[in-house]
């Protein structure tokens, strides 16, 4: 067996494993990793969504167990620190040596610190590991606690704005600063950088170009940037963010051959100076260049595990392409190609909108056939588009701004055509290098048949995931050609949509699954067919969850909310969030009589958490009895209408909206559809309720009510859509009912109301001739559809109590009274939370 | 963590020393999951009616170690029986173990097998 030792477990280092645990030979080779961070390699590209909860462990690149199992002995938190070359041994800091026969350096980089005066101060940080990560939200910690907010991010760069992302997620005020006349300098123009300035500024964090720092102000803490031009920044901590040195240490002290600014010299086989020594990622310098991007790291890893394992012809491409795609603060951002080109023999030809915020450039050979490259800001949407156009040097059209305006006139639809029109080789999947024909191949061959299948059999789509449109499009295309429909069919099972098994569950008047599965699907089922299932005969039958308990959405099941460590929330209904001062004496005593950390929520009403599945019952035993019922928040059910306190109290309320959200929660309670349902009433259109954020929103205003629809919070919030103005109460309602009906008609599962709406040809246009002028001649069935549901509704909670069966499964245990022994809570703030994951 | 998951070992039907009487085929929902205990173990065991046939597994989902694989769904994939963890949908082969939508660490299974109207999983102590 030889022994392969690599020294640094970062993304690419991990990726060489991966590679070599792929190949063909591994079984010959004895593989030792040393890292010197405490944890396995994680995902450095996504560090900023540390502060979003990800945690470590959702950011590691593997599952704890993955080394093991694949025979790799991995030592965390070792530093080796002496290679000896001429016995091809190295060192750790403790002296303890490992022998090898194939040396791998993938020790990456370290964050770059300008020799400014001062960035020994406290408050002064570099962003680059989860250490340095817990460090700044410590600091930001005690700075919040003191009032100061103020933080600077050194660096416009790709890394900068990251940082500054992370900073300003941290509830600081972010301030970047930026020694160059731009942002992103290495891959934006002026025009690019000033869109991508007033995207980011209109989010509220602040920017300062041509800004040098002479020192750091402050005595011991850190006080303020003095730039060299004699103005100042004053601000309570910095994050260094300007660049990376790559970690040659270990071997320039060995001898190997570095550059003049570092980096270990490798030729095109990864190989260093020394033939059993090969570097890759941020420490190797290839073509006199350091790569501090993912892909071309990812693909030394591929040909240093060539090139050990003895397929030699296997080497690094002469031109590494550094296009990039990204999403910055919230805005597209993507460079591709020569995107800076300014030479004679191309031309630039430029897209500017200030009002949506949209800069594309391209360039343009003279005579107009090729694409050189190209920025794109605000709508990255056409770069999977014309990086292949430019990567595979296709021929562009007659008039070369089509590329970037569209085909005004006509609708051709995509930019480049056919899909199937790019040649095999070109790269599709940059992340995995994966290309054209190997995504097409898989499903020539048969191997697989559906996106998912190709995802998981050619690992295409699972790096930064942005060629996931283009993958979806070669595999529709491929099945296509091969006489295979291609449809958005709900799973395996299922040879349909959502909307034509509502159809056929309807038609057939289907009310067991089996007999759904037997006649019109195959297998088992899933856990995505059976929910489906579950809430279409919801939506037409007006069960409840309770019916047939094993398809139910686990939520659904147990009638409540699984929580972080498996025990369940509780939220009984609060209808608009009103509430006498003696129901809520009673939601105090149940809260405290089964010890349940307790919280408003953002909809107005009471969560109990840390119940055990046993309490579920008792808990709601107790609640209903005192008059409360089920709330539905585990449910794809209408949760709240929230309310403000509109004219009963308000004295600038134009309209009862109380009255009016009790009146609609109370009518739509229950009430089971495609995704979650939220709703609004606001007194005026000061919008307390922001019932614009909301599936259905009611505001007040002279002369009646304007109804808004579509809108949610969430990851992507969307403000709802005016359907109709001046709308008095029946009118509402009547809109609302058609509207909620023909939504849990047609849409996909979980398919929220503004996704949908997106998906309606026509819009909201469409939508007020549907529900408003009866354009598909169905207004009167909706009613009477929903008319049903609403009249048979029952709390699903109350039938629950009341029945022996149902009560079955409350018990964590079949054969044993006992609870589950594995829950253990800690204290917090004089209540309890779920001990930590680990 | 780790220790939790110590304790179960996947048993093939020929290694099995004991064969406990879990609890009543009623007692277990049709074509769903239910959990019992044995011992120190804390194990899922599920009823696939429309095969007429049952599988077992550890409770205990490899992912966040919450003890929560047998208020999951079942089905199948491409014919192989899974089970889908309540808390974020992995899912995992009940015939190896195996997790089938990422790579976390395949979980332990156990023999299952009906005497009239009883129960019985297969353990090797």
């Amino acid at each position: 067996m030889k022994k392969v030792v690599v020294i640094g477990n970062g993304m690419v280092g991990y990726k060489f494993c991966e590679k070599f645990v792929a190949s063909k030979k591994f079984s010959e080779y004895e593989l030792t990793v040393f890292g010197e961070e405490s944890r396995r390699a994680y995902d450095r590209v996504h560090l900023s969504e540390y502060y979003t909860g990800k945690t470590a462990e959702d950011l590691s690149m593997s599952s704890a167990t993955w080394y093991e199992e694949n025979n790799i002995d991995l030592h965390t938190s070792e530093m080796i620190t002496e290679i000896n070359r001429y016995e091809k041994k190295v060192a750790n800091h403790r002296g303890t040596t490992y022998s090898y026969d194939y040396l791998v350096l993938a020790t990456g980089s370290s964050a770059f610190v300008p020799p400014i005066p001062g960035v020994e101060k406290e408050g002064v940080f570099v962003y680059r590991t989860i250490e340095d990560l817990e460090a700044i939200e410590a600091y930001a910690k005690t700075l919040k606690y003191k009032g100061k907010i103020q933080a600077a991010v050194l660096g416009g760069g790709l890394l900068g704005l990251e940082a500054a992302n992370a900073v300003k997620e941290l509830g600081l005020e972010a301030h970047i600063v930026e020694f160059a006349p731009r942002l992103m300098p290495r891959q934006l123009d002026q025009g690019g950088s000033d869109m991508l300035q007033a995207k980011i500024e209109n989010l509220g964090l602040h920017i300062h170009l041509n800004k040098q720092t002479n020192f750091i102000q402050g005595d011991k803490t850190i006080e303020g940037l003095q730039y060299i031009d004699d103005t100042e920044l004053k601000v309570d901590m910095l994050v260094i963010s300007a660049g990376i040195r790559p970690r040659d240490e270990v071997a320039r002290e060995s001898g190997l051959e570095v550059g003049l600014r570092g980096g270990i010299i490798v030729d095109n086989t990864m190989k260093t100076s020394d033939d059993h020594i090969y570097a890759i990622g941020e420490v190797a310098l290839y073509n006199n260049m350091i790569y501090g991007l993912v892909a071309p790291g990812y693909d030394m890893s591929e040909v240093a595990v060539s090139q050990i394992t003895g397929e030699t012809d296997h080497t690094m491409t002469a031109h590494i392409d550094m296009s990039t795609q990204l999403k910055l603060i919230g805005t597209e951002v993507a460079s591709f190609g020569d995107a800076l080109y300014d030479g004679d023999d191309a031309d630039a030809i430029v897209y500017k909108n200030k009002r949506s915020r949209v800069y594309k450039r391209i360039n343009v050979s003279k005579d107009g056939s090729r694409l050189l490259g190209g920025i794109l800001v605000g709508d990255s949407s056409d770069y999977n588009a014309l990086f292949q156009i430019y990567n595979t040097a296709m021929k562009l059209p007659e008039n070369p701004e089509d590329l970037i305006l569209g085909n005004r006139g006509s609708d051709t639809g995509s930019l480049l055509g056919n899909v199937m029109d790019l040649p095999d080789d070109a790269q599709i999947c940059s992340c995995e290098s994966v290309s054209k024909s190997a995504i097409c191949g898989v499903i020539q061959d048969g191997s697989c048949d559906t996106l998912g299948g190709v995802i998981t059999c050619t690992k295409a789509a699972t790096g930064c995931g942005g060629c996931k449109p283009m993958v979806k499009d070669l595999v529709d295309a491929t099945l296509k050609s091969l006489g295979k429909e291609v449809k958005d069919t709900i799973c395996e099972h299922f040879e349909f949509n959502r909307q034509e098994l509502f159809d056929i569950i309807k038609l057939k008047k289907y009310r067991k699954y089996d007999d759904v599965i037997d006649h019109h699907g195959q297998g088992d089922g899933c856990e995505v067919c059976k929910p489906v299932i579950a809430s279409i005969m919801a939506s037409i039958y007006a069960d409840t969850a309770n019916k047939e308990e094993a398809i139910q959405d686990s939520n659904d099941r147990f009638l409540a909310n699984i929580q972080r460590n498996g025990t369940y929330s509780v939220v009984p209904r609060i209808p608009a969030g009103e509430i006498t001062p003696d129901k809520l004496i009673v939601l105090g005593e149940v809260g405290k009589k089964y010890d349940l950390y307790t919280k408003i929520t953002g909809g107005q009403r009471v969560d109990f958490f840390g119940a055990r599945l046993d309490q579920l019952p008792k808990i709601w035993k107790d609640l209903i009895d005192h008059g409360f019922e089920s709330g539905h928040a585990y449910g794809k059910s209408l949760r709240t209408v929230k309310s403000c306190v509109g004219s009963t109290w308000c004295r600038y309320g134009m309209d009862e909206s109380v009255s009016f959200a009790i009146e609609l929660e109370e009518r739509y309670k229950g009430l089971r559809s495609p995704h979650k349902l939220k709703g609004g009433v606001s007194g005026c259109i000061r919008e307390c309720a922001e019932a614009r954020c909301k599936d259905f929103g009611v505001i007040a205003v002279e002369g009646g009510w304007n109804l808004y629809l579509c809108g949610n919070g969430g990851a992507n919030p969307k403000h709802a859509e005016l359907l109709a103005e001046q709308i008095d109460n029946e009118t509402v309602i009547k809109y609302l009912d058609r509207f909620l009906m023909f939504y849990i008609r047609t849409a996909a599962p979980l398919q929220r109301t503004a996704k949908w709406l997106d998906t309606l040809e026509g819009g909201i246009e469409y939508l007020k001739e549907v529900v408003m002028n009866d354009k598909l001649g169905l207004t009167e069935e909706l009613e009477a559809e929903i008319s049903k549901l609403i009249n048979n509704f029952q709390c699903e909670w109350t039938q629950a109590i009341e029945d022996e069966e149902i009560m079955k499964r409350f018990n964590h245990f079949v054969n044993s009274e006992e609870t589950d022994d594995n829950l253990v809570f800690v204290p917090l703030r004089d209540q309890k939370m779920p001990e930590h994951w680990k | 963590m780790e220790e939790i998951l110590e304790i179960y070992k996947t048993t093939s039907i020929e290694d099995v020393t004991v064969w406990y009487k879990a609890a009543r085929v009623d007692d277990f929902p049709k074509n769903g999951g239910a959990c019992i205990k044995y011992k120190e173990k804390q194990i899922a065991v599920f009823n696939f009616e429309r095969k007429n046939t049952w599988y077992a597994c550890q409770n205990v989902c490899p992912h966040k170690m919450e003890m929560v694989l047998s208020r999951g769904m079942i089905g199948d994939q491409n014919n192989i029986p899974k089970v889908a963890c309540p808390m974020h949908k992995k899912t995992f082969s009940l015939v190896d173990g195996k997790n089938l939508n990422g790579d976390l660490a395949p979980i332990a299974t156990y023999p299952v097998k009906i005497e009239g109207d009883s129960v019985y999983i297969g353990f090797s102590e």
